[in-house]
Order: structure tokens, then sequence, then C-alpha cells
């Protein structure tokens, strides 16, 4: 199942690419307080809890999880939009939890976001001129006589008529008004881009345009793009890799076609088994896992393993003690649970499927989640 | 802790197979944006240096034509112009307000008679003041002096004391509110706590004992007072605005882009106050005239001979049965140009409404 074997001949890059953002033990923790003029902290919603990934110069890594689990956090504390609570955030090797002020202003110039709604987005009281422009400003990127062709050429590049420069965003489409907030995102020349679900709120129709803009930007542009998203077929469709977030960890973390052929960690599976499938016919005989009960609360999340609550396959006594660890299960190939091995891992099946199988003939040794059940 | 790299063979942005196959995504569109050559880059290529000199120079334009002329737009104001106009009731208060303007502004040439002169033809044999007749057009007070004139020269003191007073208030309220709303932090306890207190106050007796407190009150120590009783109220206003305004993704992605703080201040906060401010603004007027006109009324506004309508219908309160004019006049004074404002504040608002922008 090695990558290697249908890859195109590329010739050597160098195995594995290189890092350009290395996220080290990330940690937000948001304080709950009470108290009526003294503000006492009496705990804390442990949005993210100690994530370590690379992202890879050029690649596309997906973000995936349900409502609630930390993407938005860790993309907004990436970019220091959020107090990091403990761990580190490496670009390019500079630590950028240390900087402040204007060396962090600086290097967040090579570090974009790109937001999920197009009409919070833009500044409703400035035209598409000074809304794009404006970051030619403040990091003095082009002398003042070339602003404008300069904001004419972005706009041009994300698709929108670079005759409307005067124009205020409330004349635009959800649709154009991400563009135009694309355009001012690559204003400042960035490497690194956080998608925070740029097409959620967006129409059906012009998802797909969206997607393709972004897409071919980063082929123009060699960008990096950090995806997060729920909708597990957009993810698919346009990351090179995919992190599985649960309650502010990451559970597995693969290449995108072994997280999508072979999920291993049985959170990965459900949420899989629950993408329907464009084919009437094999959509009929679909069975998804339903997940037992709900998302424990981030301000108190269980001990052990985070998702053992919820878990078909979870050990007593193991799973609801010992915190797992991000393993290298396979090449590339990392998933958080005790479960899991190089050559085993617990296969979660819907109801049906477990029915089915007790009524046939004993669970065979590696059907870890039909002896839980 | 593991940094979790790909496999060693991994290539980002590979696996082209992968992205045709996919079943649900599949893009009917092209995006109109395809340079020279734009898909023939090489995938070893991609992870290089950027490509930014690639988007420079002549193609500015792409696929639209350099028209000689930008596209247009009705801006902002135009816009609140135009749903403005469509209130009926507000247009009818902003012209009282305009009048009232003209008749303070103007009063010297537009008053009939001396406001301060005591006639003698203006009191009546017994010594009473005379009703409403060719000469005197609304009467004459208790002194023998014209009604009319003491009324026009009455608008300007209300009108002073509303838009100085609130101007103060205005001042106050948007540096407290900036400052609570968007540096916080313990600052933020204190202004508000203290607004809080404020609030609690029962407002016309702390702007009595504050200018009860002043030996001499007159138009400046009333604007003043008047100020301070009404900073809490507009602080509030200004503090909700900016604390909902700071979390809005146009200013997390103004700070992403590099901008100080001041900048966000300047150029993202505070265009989107002018709105609450205007409406909030023509709304105290209306009730710093009333508060004028009731400080006046129990003698601690604005001092005789100065006409002030509230002091006008004090002085006139024991003949409302004999003289009913020296206290429905200005009564009516009062509440035309607090309902004025009150129109002009409503329409203000709903003109500035962006839900109603968007229809």
């Amino acid at each position: 199942m090695s990558v290697a074997s249908d890859t195109i001949a590329l010739g050597a890059t160098g195995g594995g690419g290189d890092t350009l953002v290395r996220i080290d033990g990330l940690t937000v923790h948001f304080p709950i307080t009470s108290g009526v003029i003294v503000q006492r902290k009496v705990g804390a919603v442990r949005a993210v809890d100690g994530l370590s990934f690379d992202v890879m110069r050029g690649e596309t890594l997906g973000l995936v999880g349900e409502s609630g689990c930390g993407k938005s956090t860790t993309g907004r504390s990436i970019l220091q939009l959020e107090k990091l609570t403990a761990g580190h955030v490496l670009y390019e090797g500079a630590d950028l939890a240390r900087l402040h002020g204007g060396a962090l202003r600086r290097q967040r110039r090579r570090m974009q976001m790109i937001f999920q709604d197009p009409y919070a987005s833009l500044n409703s009281r400035m035209s598409l001129g000074h809304i794009v422009g404006e970051p030619l400003l403040v990091h003095n990127l082009r002398p003042r006589d070339e602003r404008e062709d300069r904001v004419k050429e972005l706009l041009n590049l994300v698709g929108i008529n670079p005759n409307t420069i005067n124009r205020y965003p409330h004349e635009f489409s959800g649709g154009q008004r991400q563009r135009i907030g694309i355009a001012r995102a690559l204003a400042v020349e960035p490497n690194f881009i956080v998608c925070d679900e740029p097409i959620s709120a967006l129409d059906v129709s012009i998802r797909a345009q969206i997607i393709n803009l972004l897409q071919d930007l980063q082929r123009r542009l060699g960008l990096t793009y950090l995806f997060i998203a729920h909708d597990l077929s957009v993810v698919r469709h346009i990351s090179d890799r995919v992190a599985v977030m649960y309650l502010g960890r990451i559970v597995e973390l693969a290449v995108n076609r072994e997280l999508y052929g072979e999920p291993l960690h049985p959170y990965t599976q459900a949420l899989l088994s629950a993408v329907p499938i464009p084919d009437p016919v094999v959509e009929e005989r679909r069975r998804p896992v339903v997940l037992a009960g709900d998302v424990p609360s981030p301000a108190s999340p269980p001990p052990g393993c985070h998702f053992h609550t919820r878990c078909p396959a979870a050990k007593d006594g193991l799973c609801n003690v010992d915190d797992p660890v991000l393993r290298e299960i396979r090449p590339g190939h990392f998933a958080a649970c005790h479960l899991v091995s190089a050559t085993d891992y617990p296969r979660i099946r819907s109801a049906e499927d477990r029915a089915a199988a007790a009524g046939t003939a004993a669970a065979g040794p590696a059907d870890k989640a039909g002896d839980a059940a | 802790m593991s940094p979790n790299l790909p496999p060693d063979d991994f290539v980002p942005g590979i696996d082209p197979v992968e992205r045709e196959t996919t079943p649900v995504l599949e893009p009917e569109f092209e995006v109109a944006l395809d340079g020279e050559g734009a898909h023939g880059v090489d995938t070893a290529e991609r992870a290089d240096e950027l490509a930014w000199s690639e988007i420079s120079g002549a193609e500015a334009y792409g696929d639209w034509l350099p028209e000689a002329e930008i596209i247009e737009t009705r801006g902002t104001w135009t816009e609140v112009w135009r749903r403005f106009r469509k209130d009926k009731f507000a247009v009818v208060g902003l012209v009282a307000i305009a009048v009232l303007i003209i008749v303070a502004v103007g009063a010297p040439w537009i008053a009939p008679h001396s406001p301060l002169t005591q006639y003698d033809s203006g009191l009546s044999a017994q010594g009473q003041p005379m009703a409403p007749n060719s000469h005197f057009w609304l009467g004459t007070d208790l002194l023998g002096r014209d009604l009319l004139s003491r009324l026009i020269y009455g608008a300007r003191v209300s009108l002073v004391i509303g838009i100085l007073a609130n101007g103060f208030a205005l001042l106050l309220g948007v540096i407290f509110g900036i400052v609570a709303g968007f540096f916080r932090g313990w600052l933020e306890t204190l202004i508000m706590r203290a607004t809080d207190v404020m609030l609690a106050f029962p407002i016309l007796l702390l702007a009595i004992a504050l200018s009860s407190s002043i030996s001499k009150p007159g138009i400046w120590v009333l604007v003043v007072v008047i100020g301070i009783v009404y900073w809490a109220p507009m602080t509030r206003v200004i503090h909700g605005e900016v604390l909902s305004i700071r979390e809005k993704e146009f200013v997390t992605a103004a700070r992403l882009t590099g901008c100080t703080n001041r900048r966000i201040l300047t150029s993202h906060i505070l265009p989107h106050l002018v709105a609450p401010i205007i409406v909030y603004t023509s709304l105290g007027i209306a009730t710093t005239v009333l508060l004028e006109a009731s400080l006046s009324f129990i003698g601690l506004g604005v001092q005789p001979p100065t006409p002030s309508w509230g002091q006008m219908i004090s002085d006139g309160q024991q003949y409302y049965t004999s003289a009913p004019w020296l206290t429905l006049f200005p009564g009516l004074c009062i509440m035309i140009t607090v309902l004025a404002f009150n129109l002009v504040g409503d329409g203000l608002r709903d003109a500035f409404d962006p839900q109603q922008r968007q229809r």
C-alpha cells in the first residue's frame, strides 16, 4: 500500500518533503471564570489539548472533526489569534508564540486565513480597493501609485472584475465575497493559508468554484493549506493528508488515500461510515455506525482516551485509564489508540452488521468491536 | 513529541488519480482565471519558491476589458439617505429640527420683540399678563415680556445645551466605551462597574445635587452636569458595540494582514460606531432637552432673565387657570423638540440597519 508505487515520476524531492509549519504540543485552554469584581479561574475548556503535527511545504493538510472538537481553535492558535496555553508553533523554524508586536506582524505576512462567513469577513464600510489594498498599505509592499494596479491584479487572479474596486461588499454575492476575502489574504504574498471552513457557508452550487480556485491558486503560487472542514468529501477532494480530531486531540493522521481507504482509529471508522455515497445502489447497502451518547464536554474531558466513552471497542482498565499517544502505526500513518497495532486494529461495525455476524458464526479474532458489544 | 511526519516518499500535491476519482465534488464550473500555462506547472516546481512574479504585470485585467471608467457605486451615505427619506415621520422630524435650528440661530432677526424688555403695554390694567393678541402673538408673561420672543430665544438654550451636553457625554462615552470594549482587562471591569453605579443613581437627583453644589448655575454648568450624568448610558452602548465588532471576522482579518491596534480602531471599528452614535445622540438630545427643562423648572438650570422653556413653565404654573398660554406654549415647544429628535433618531436607526440595507 505504498504511495510510492503509484506516484507520478517526479524525481527525487528528498523524501517526505520539508516542514513549513511545525506544531508541537499545541494546547489552548479557555479559562472558566466566576466572581463579581475579581475574576477567579474555576476551570478550563480544553479546546485544544496537546496537538503535534507538521505541515509540509506545498501540501494541503485536511483537518476534520465534529463541531466543537477544536478544529477552528487549532487554526486560529496556529496564527496566534488565540493565546497558547502551552506548546510551540514553528514557522520555518521560528517560534511564533514568542513573537509580539511588530515582529509578529511581519512574520504573519507569510501566514493568512480564509474565513468561514463571507458576510462577516469583509468590512462593509470599506470599498473593495481598500479591503484588498490595506495589506499592501500596512506592509508597504507597493509604492502608492502602484497599489491600485496590484489590487486589480489580485482581484483578477481570484476571478473578480477589477473594475469594481470602488464597490462595496454588500453589492457582491457570497461566492464573490469569498473570492474577495481570498484576494485580501493573497495580497501579503503568503506561503501558508489556514482555510477555516471556507465553503461551508456557501451555496452548494458555488462550492466547487471556490475549491477549484483554491486548488488553482495552490498550483500557481505554491501555497500550503491547512484546510479545516467538517465535510469529509470536500476534505478528501482537496487534501494530500488528513488529520482527524476528536475533543481537542488528533486521533488519526495519514495520507489521504490511506485514511479513507483503511481507517485505523475507531472514531475515524465511525466518521467515514457516515459519509453518504452518491450511488443509490451502494448507498442502500451502506450501514453507518451510530455512536452512542454525545461528545463529552471539553471542560471536563473523560480520563484516558477521550473517545472511550463512546468507543464500541473500548477496553476497561486500559482505555479509560491510559492516555493513548499518537503513534506511527505504519509509515506516515499515525493513530492514537491502544488497540491499534501494525498488524491489527479494531473494526467498528454497525448494529446490523454485528447482528448478522452474531447470527452466522463466532466473531473473528480481529473483531474487538463484537467482543465489546 | 513526535512531529508526525508523512511517509518518506510523500510528495505533496500528488495523486491526480485520487482527485479525479473523488466522487462527490465533481466541479462543474471552470473558474475564469486560467492564465497561460497555469495548469502546466510541474508538480515538482510547485513546492519551490513562490510564483508571485507570475501574476504581475499586464495580467491585471484578464478577461475583463479595461473600461475607461471604473464602475461606480452608490455610497453608504447616499443609501442611508435614500432609506431615511422613505420614513415620512422622520422627514417631518428632520424638518422640525431644521426649523428649530433656523429659529435659534436667527433669533435676533425673527423675534418680534426683545425677550428681556418688560413692556408697559404687556400688562393689563390689573397687572395681569396679556392673552395672545395682534401685538403680542402668544401673549405676555407676568412681567409683561413678549412670550413668543422668549420662546424663540429659549430655543437657543435648549438646542445649545442639548447638542453640547450630548457631545460631551458622547466624548466621554466613546473614550470609555472603546477603552473598555477594545482593550478589555481590568480597565474594562473598572469602567463598566462605574457605569453600573452611575446608572443606579436617580439621574435627576444626581443632576440636582451636582448643579446645586455650584454657586451660579448657567448654560456651561448645565452642559457639564448633563454630560457627566449621561456618559454612563453612552459608554454602555459603545462598549457593547465595540465588543461585538471586535469579534467580527473582518477585524481578525485586519489583525492577520498586519494592521496595528490604532489602524484597527480607526478604520475598522470607528466607522461601524458612526451609526449607533448618530442614533443614540439624536435620541439623547431629546432626553437632554427634557432634563434641562426639568432643572430649569426647579430653578437649578438657566438663571433668569435668560429665557428657557422649563423656567417659563415654572414661572407660569401658578397662573395656569387664568393665563394657560404661559405654560401651554413652552410645553408645546418642549414636546415638539423632543418628538422631532426622537422621530429622527428612530428613522436613522432604521436607515442604518444593515439587515434592511441588504434587502
